[in-house]
């Protein structure tokens, strides 16, 4: 009898050892050659250094590439061109994270968050004032954006997803199209109709104007979030008796509260940190005033840009802290949207 | 479901109707306020206000005033071009990677990051732009205004290369790149998984099914979410006004440091115009909104289609 052999499975999809030590060396040898590199030419700093890694292992992959398929070496040079350019893609984002972190932290100090710059000029040292004003502001103006714009959005949706009448493409149209409004066309629209119209700048202006920006992302996000309330739910209260009203405002739109507070964090998160419309219709100032239709209004943004454009050292410092509060808020409220969002898909 | 319709069902409707057609509301009463408030002008300057080269408000009797806004529009068109031009191939770089070649955690990670990148307002890209990015683009922008300055839209005049139309280009460039790339993921995304298992089938490389299958299929896509950036990159204000060092006459000099678009020449003028300079800001307004409106419309109605099916 000739003897069995047992085939032992093989797992040739497993990367071997070899091809880690291969690739480790590859990865060393890049760095090295490229450390010699830079430190003989001119090529410095981040960019100079991404050009000189890039091509050394275009070289490398040429070189070592010879023993492989022609279809082998094809596909390792193009996923190196793809690596690169995402990195290139992702790279300013990271920068921007790290520099706002980095250059915001150095101004923020308690009182940032509890004075305002009422008895100081921003080239005070920065542990003087503050942009409680200018936060407040913004709140301000946000809550009451977000008051004109929820109902309206929920509307919007309410129609696409309940009603379904004959100008439900239309309405999305006007939606999507809506969000393309660039922001100071809102302001100079609000300006003309409202502002110049009443007693210049004022936090009610301001807040229409983030409304109209703020409407579309409100209106979009509704739909979704109640496109999926299951049919079944409609149809037994339908059944047992209710009119289309009560289903809609008493089974449809409670099961997806959460998502409808969705709706309206992800829609300040998208206005929070608007600028120039602001600028034609809230102004700024050094305080906070408690009257919403009267005198122009402190917001973040504002104060960041100012900040900017007076550009001596404490004030640009203050913008880049400004910049970091803006941006913590616009992270809190993307993940506060987030977990709730994930809450009604349960 | 067909639903009997009470007299309290018919007010519901109508009343989420009228809630619903607000935003048509809005949209009508934004373009024909501003074509209102600016008509004077256009009957004024005519055609002129578009290809008018001087923008100069007068204050003293006598000297006429005169507006066109030619410079800014050429100007506009210049710095988004710029941005499209880098936005574009780092977009479908990036939604490749995340889709076909990022596996895991960096995966998960990259496309957070995209969405958290979307959410960044364009005042801290300008802020970025001004006092990080613009150390880079000027090595870049003399870099290539060294080697290429014969070819004229290289060419300078003064040494000095920040804050010129290439680099606010490049800031508006990854201000574009979240949106187009995660629209492009999105279509990439649909391709049938069929399609490609059926290119490696046949022997083919992970290139060779993202060229035959996947770029194939998600070209609308892509194309519908360039112009969705494009939108965008035509009527920033904040991140170019912080950038460019603003001037309005005509220049094709994309590395001079000098340049301005419509809706930066909006927010500086505002400030201290006359009436007569207001009403030529709310038709260049008008302008925008209408060149801006028509590109989003587009490109919603492509991106729309291709990721419907």
């Amino acid at each position: 009898m000739s003897e069995v052999t047992i085939p032992q499975p093989t797992r040739p999809w497993q990367r071997k050892r070899a091809d880690t030590t291969r690739s480790a060396v590859s990865i060393g040898l890049v760095g090295f050659i490229s450390f010699v590199i830079v430190l003989f030419t001119g090529f410095a700093g981040v960019d100079g250094w991404a050009v000189t890694v890039f091509l050394v292992s275009v070289l490398l992959i040429i070189i070592r590439g010879r023993k492989l398929s022609a279809k082998e070496r094809g596909n390792a040079k193009i996923q190196l061109f793809i690596t690169a350019a995402a990195l290139l893609a992702f790279a300013p984002w990271i920068s921007i994270f790290g520099s706002v972190l980095v250059k915001g932290i150095v101004g923020l100090k308690l009182n940032f968050v509890t004075s305002d710059m009422r008895t100081t000029v921003p080239d005070d040292e920065l542990n003087m004032g503050g942009a409680l004003h200018a936060m407040l502001g913004s709140m301000m103006m946000v809550l009451m954006a977000t008051a004109i714009t929820l109902p309206l959005g929920i509307l919007s949706g309410v129609y696409l997803t309940e009603i379904k009448g004959r100008f439900t493409f239309l309405v999305r149209f006007v939606i999507q199209s809506m969000s393309g409004v660039p922001s100071i066309v809102a302001g100079l629209f609000v300006f003309t109709t409202y502002v110049s119209a009443t007693h210049g700048p004022t936090a009610f202006g301001g807040s229409l104007a983030l409304g109209i920006l703020m409407l579309p992302t409100v209106a979009r996000t509704s739909e979704e979030v109640l496109k999926l309330v299951p049919d079944d739910l409609r149809s037994a209260s339908l059944a047992l008796g209710a009119r289309q009203w009560r289903t809609t405002l008493m089974v449809v739109l409670p099961t997806v509260r959460s998502g409808l507070i969705t709706a309206a964090i992800l829609g300040v998160a998208r206005v929070i940190g608007e600028t120039a419309p602001l600028l034609l219709t809230a102004g700024s100032s050094t305080a906070f005033g408690f009257n919403p239709i009267k005198g122009p209004i402190a917001s973040l943004p504002i104060y960041v840009f100012g900040m900017l454009q007076i550009g001596t050292e404490y004030a640009v410092n203050r913008a880049w802290t400004g910049a970091l509060v803006l941006m913590l808020a616009v992270f809190a409220l993307f993940f506060t949207a987030r977990k709730l969002g994930g809450k009604d898909k349960r | 479901m067909h639903v009997v319709h009470s007299r309290g069902d018919k007010v519901f409707r109508g009343i989420v109707t009228a809630g619903a057609l607000t935003s048509l509301v809005i949209l009508g009463l934004i373009g024909s306020f501003l074509f209102a408030r600016g008509a004077q002008v256009f009957s004024q300057y005519g055609l002129k206000f578009i290809t008018g080269t001087n923008w100069s408000s007068s204050m003293e009797e006598g000297i006429p005033s005169e507006f066109g806004m030619g410079p800014m529009l050429v100007g506009t068109i210049i710095v988004s071009a710029i941005a499209l031009l880098f936005a574009v191939p780092m977009s479908i770089a990036g939604a490749l990677y995340i889709e076909f070649y990022a596996t895991g955690r960096v995966r998960k990670m990259l496309s957070g990051l995209l969405d958290l990148a979307a959410a960044i307002p364009s005042l801290i890209f300008g802020l970025w732009g001004i006092q990080i990015f613009t150390n880079f683009g000027q090595r870049w922008a003399s870099f290539l205004g060294n080697r290429l300055g014969f070819v004229p839209i290289f060419n300078t005049i003064s040494d000095n290369y920040g804050r010129s139309p290439f680099v606010a280009g490049c800031v508006l460039a990854s201000m574009v790149v979240p949106i187009t790339t995660s629209v492009a993921r999105e279509v990439y995304s649909r391709t049938p998984r069929e399609l490609i298992d059926t290119c490696y089938a046949l022997g083919g490389s992970k290139w060779g099914a993202i060229k035959t299958v996947v770029l194939p299929f998600g070209k609308s896509g892509v194309v519908g979410g360039a112009m969705l950036g494009l939108g965008r990159a035509l009527g920033e204000t904040v991140a170019v006004y912080l950038v460019l060092n603003l001037n309005f006459r005509y220049t094709f000099r994309i590395l001079e440091s000098e340049g301005g678009n419509v809706a930066s020449l909006i927010a500086t003028r505002f400030g201290e115009s006359s009436s007569e300079e207001l009403t030529a800001l709310v038709a260049a307004g008008f302008v925008l909104f209408l060149l801006t409106l028509s590109v989003n419309m587009v490109a919603s109605a492509i991106v729309a289609k291709t990721t419907r099916s």
